[in-house]
């Protein structure tokens, strides 16, 4: 993908007929990876839509008589580039298009030789927590999209958190609009450089800033060396065909259970995609909650008789013994179990008007499991400052801190370690709506009066806490008895956990 | 009827079919998902069989979801009369060669007052013997979850669509106040009457499509490969001029062209294409240089602007 962007541009004769849509390549495509999902943030004001368009337009993913309804649609709203209003072509919804406002997730395909992409698109300004971590939730990167001439603003520090809570690893930062600065240099590199701080606040290191013209196609898929000969860093679409997909088969086996399979008295198999780690016939496995042992001997699926399944397969399991599983329950590997309690701490984020209410009960599901709990909202992410301020409610679009209690087991790993195993919803009895997204932080244990003579107590606290509590005075006199270590939340959980025993 | 790709007899377990491509795996890996969630979840499912490719795909991955046991809930057609001869034949032997259960339904309503595509127009006939005629069926069978094959890349409205797709009892979608959906934890909770349209192939596209069928060597119906045929020129589009109840109008000829059909719907309002291609690399190749959408083809899709969005807020597919 090196064509100068110019050699992209569309033809069309005076009455607006298209006459040359950019040429097809007729390579093959070969997918030697699974489709990278990404998440692009940003409004309308910072060229989101043209930026998306002009993905899909370059990338073919756009048919002619697609375009035509386009070019009927939008009537005159071309761009001076002959380009259609690639905001019509994005915004599906009649409403979206008598309003000329984006209202939801969307999804959108393309694909180049080496990869095919899957975009959630989700509206810059109304409701954006909400359709952001809805969007964020499955994306591998984030594209986070500025105006040059703006810079970075508010919302931006907003996105990248929100990215950053859902648990996406990867940054790329789109400073739009660039020919609007004159292809300004020391302009970029600028915005560039805050972004990197930005980012390194939040614990990301993977971080990409391109400057592109979306509406002109520079260093979109085509590279505009022609106007930016200062810049030989990829184009938006090579750094998607290199970043990497989240997998998580580095860690334990996990085998959340969806259906036991019994077409007759001779088979019985355990229904379920692997969500962690990977397994082979002989591997020791354990059943939670119930916690009884057996060992794999099959691996069955409609093709052949598998040697081994790794994280993403659906497949058929079967034990060499009768025991008692049925839909919920989870099966892992017995040498790396994740955490069962009745009581977690996690992050979520409210999803509906009437947000999440003190001591209320809702439902849970993870996975293919469904159980009651009861949330208490603890604290709230004040996103302009990026500190958690007490709270006892979360409205919609917060982000909370809450405290689950369950009347039984709950099987979870922290969402560090696991993004399938670590991710509920929640959802409200009276509406049956989903009202909350939720990440498993970690395992709660009810301590109390742990004052014992010549014990000592290992603490794990949010690294705020940390800081109010060694400042107090009390602390500070006895500093030299404490042992203190900065470790991630993951970690802190697993060596407690071991503690435990 | 011989069906075009004959599949192996009862599959050998120890196939030495090429694995999938990581792309394709994926794919195939989340739509099984969702196929034992809605299973599982549900108290009647029924899935919609349209004879078409993407209905072929659908229904091998319900075979694969649920292997070594049956598709643990029934197909249902609704089957408009004015389908293409050979999409009835193909169903018919698909059916038999797999042990299916199938349900098909002709909108009474349309039959009595004879409701045809060129007595009432393109639009009341499709609402007719397609939106009301499935309302009818699913009411009928009292069905909580329906599956589809419909994918997010073939038109705007369904871009916005969740993976479970909430409608009220009487079938309307709501697109302003959908469900979130998050990861792949779907909520599948409804009340009587409430159900959900599942759409496990939201998000493979119409490449990703044939490519599946290439490789999984799933049987399609023969229409979609290039051959003489004879066909009439009508509202811009090449029909085809097989079924006796197709009046030729002042005007028009009938004559033999090469073509193929990028997607299959009811006869009289489903375009051709002129096209040479005869085998699934064939049609790859040229699905990779087409500069039009599949539903360029389709009639009912033209009729207003949003016209899609429309008929699915009043309980289409």
């Amino acid at each position: 993908m090196t064509a100068p962007a110019t050699a992209n541009a569309v033809q069309e004769d005076a009455a607006g007929q298209v006459l040359a849509f950019p040429a097809a390549e007729t390579a093959r495509a070969t997918r030697d990876s699974r489709p990278l999902r990404l998440i692009t943030c940003g409004s309308v004001d910072d060229g989101k839509s043209t930026l998306i368009g002009r993905l899909l337009w370059d990338t073919k993913a756009v048919k002619e008589d697609q375009a035509a309804t386009l070019r009927r649609d939008s009537s005159g709203k071309q761009n001076d580039l002959g380009l259609p209003d690639f905001a019509l072509l994005l915004d599906g919804l009649q409403a979206e298009r008598e309003q000329g406002i984006t209202i939801d997730v969307a999804y959108r395909y393309f694909s180049t030789d080496r990869r095919s992409f899957i975009v959630a698109d989700t509206p810059g300004h109304e409701q954006y927590t909400r359709n952001m971590a809805t969007g964020a939730s499955t994306a591998d990167l984030a594209v986070l999209l500025v105006d040059a001439r703006v810079g970075l603003l508010e919302q931006t520090r907003r996105h990248a958190t929100i990215a950053t809570l859902m648990g996406i690893k990867q940054f790329v930062l789109a400073v739009n609009k660039i020919d609007l600065t004159d292809y300004d240099r020391a302009r970029f590199e600028q915005i560039s450089h805050e972004f990197r701080e930005l980012a390194l606040s939040l614990g990301v290191r993977q971080v990409t800033a391109i400057p592109l013209s979306a509406l002109k196609g520079e260093n979109v898929v085509y590279d505009g060396r022609a106007s930016m000969p200062w810049y030989d860093g990829p184009t938006l679409v090579e750094v998607l065909e290199l970043a990497t997909t989240r997998s998580s088969q580095t860690v334990g086996f996990r085998l959340p259970v969806q259906r036991v399979s019994r077409p007759g008295e001779s088979f019985r198999g355990y229904q379920g995609t692997v969500a962690g780690g990977s397994v082979k016939p002989g591997d020791s496995v354990v059943i939670l909650p119930s916690g009884m042992v057996a060992n794999v001997t099959k691996i069955v699926t409609f093709d052949l008789v598998r040697n081994a399944a790794v994280a993403g397969d659906a497949i058929t399991l079967v034990l060499d013994r009768q025991v008692d599983v049925s839909r919920g329950d989870m099966i892992v590997a017995i040498d790396s179990q994740p955490l069962t309690g009745l009581a977690f701490d996690a992050q979520i984020v409210a999803l509906q008007a009437d947000g999440i209410q003190p001591g209320k009960r809702y439902w849970l599901k993870s996975g293919s499991r469904r159980q009651r709990v009861q949330v208490q909202p603890a604290s709230q992410l004040d996103l302009k400052t990026g500190k958690w301020e007490p709270a006892e409610q979360l409205p919609m679009n917060a982000i909370g801190k809450v405290h689950l209690a369950f009347d039984e087991q709950a099987i979870f790993d922290p969402y560090e370690q696991n993004r399938t195993t670590g991710a509920f919803i929640l959802i409200d009895p009276d509406t049956n709506n989903t009202v909350a997204g939720g990440m498993i932080t970690a395992k709660r244990s009810a301590l109390g009066g742990i004052h014992t003579e010549d014990a000592r107590v290992i603490l794990s606290l949010p690294a705020d806490l940390a800081d109010q509590l060694m400042a107090t005075e009390l602390f500070a006199a006895r500093r030299e008895d404490a042992e203190v270590r900065r470790v991630s939340a993951g970690k802190a959980s697993e060596i407690i956990d071991t503690i435990d025993g | 009827m011989p069906l075009t790709h004959p599949e192996t007899e009862l599959h050998n377990p120890q196939s030495t079919k090429p694995p999938l491509d990581p792309h394709l795996k994926a794919l195939e890996n989340e739509a099984i998902h969702i196929f034992r969630e809605v299973a599982a979840e549900f108290e009647r499912p029924v899935m919609l069989y349209s004879i078409g490719k993407d209905s072929s795909v659908l229904l091998h991955l319900a075979r694969k979801a649920f292997y070594p046991g049956r598709v643990p809930f029934p197909l249902l057609h609704v089957n408009t009369g004015w389908k293409f001869a050979e999409m009835i034949a193909f169903r018919n032997e698909i059916v038999k060669r797999y042990d299916l259960d199938l349900i098909e339904h002709v909108n009474p309503r349309g039959a009595a007052e004879n409701v045809t595509p060129f007595s009432h127009g393109s639009a009341l006939y499709t609402d007719i013997m397609k939106t009301e005629a499935l309302r009818q069926a699913l009411d009928a069978g009292q069905y909580d979850a329906a599956f589809g094959g419909a994918r997010r890349d073939e038109e705007a409205s369904r871009a916005k669509e969740r993976i479970y797709s909430f409608r009220t009892p009487d079938h309307r979608w709501d697109p302003r106040n959908q469900r979130p959906e998050l990861w792949n934890v779907y909520n599948g909770m409804v009340r009587k009457g409430e159900s959900v349209r599942a759409f496990p192939l939201s998000n493979w596209t119409e490449v990703d499509i044939w490519r599946y069928i290439q490789a999984e060597d799933i049987p399609i119906v023969p229409l979609y490969f290039a051959k003489k045929r004879p066909v009439v020129e009508r509202d811009g589009m090449m029909i085809l001029a097989e079924d006796p109840r197709l009046e030729l109008l002042p005007g028009e000829t009938k004559r033999e062209e090469v073509i193929r059909f990028r997607t299959l719907g009811c006869f009289p309002l489903t375009g051709a294409i002129r096209s040479e291609a005869t085998s699934l690399d064939d049609i790859i190749s040229e699905l990779e240089t087409a500069t039009v959408s599949e539903r360029q083809g389709r009639a009912i899709d033209r009729d207003q602007s949003g016209s899609m969005e429309k008929k699915k807020r009043e309980g289409y597919f």
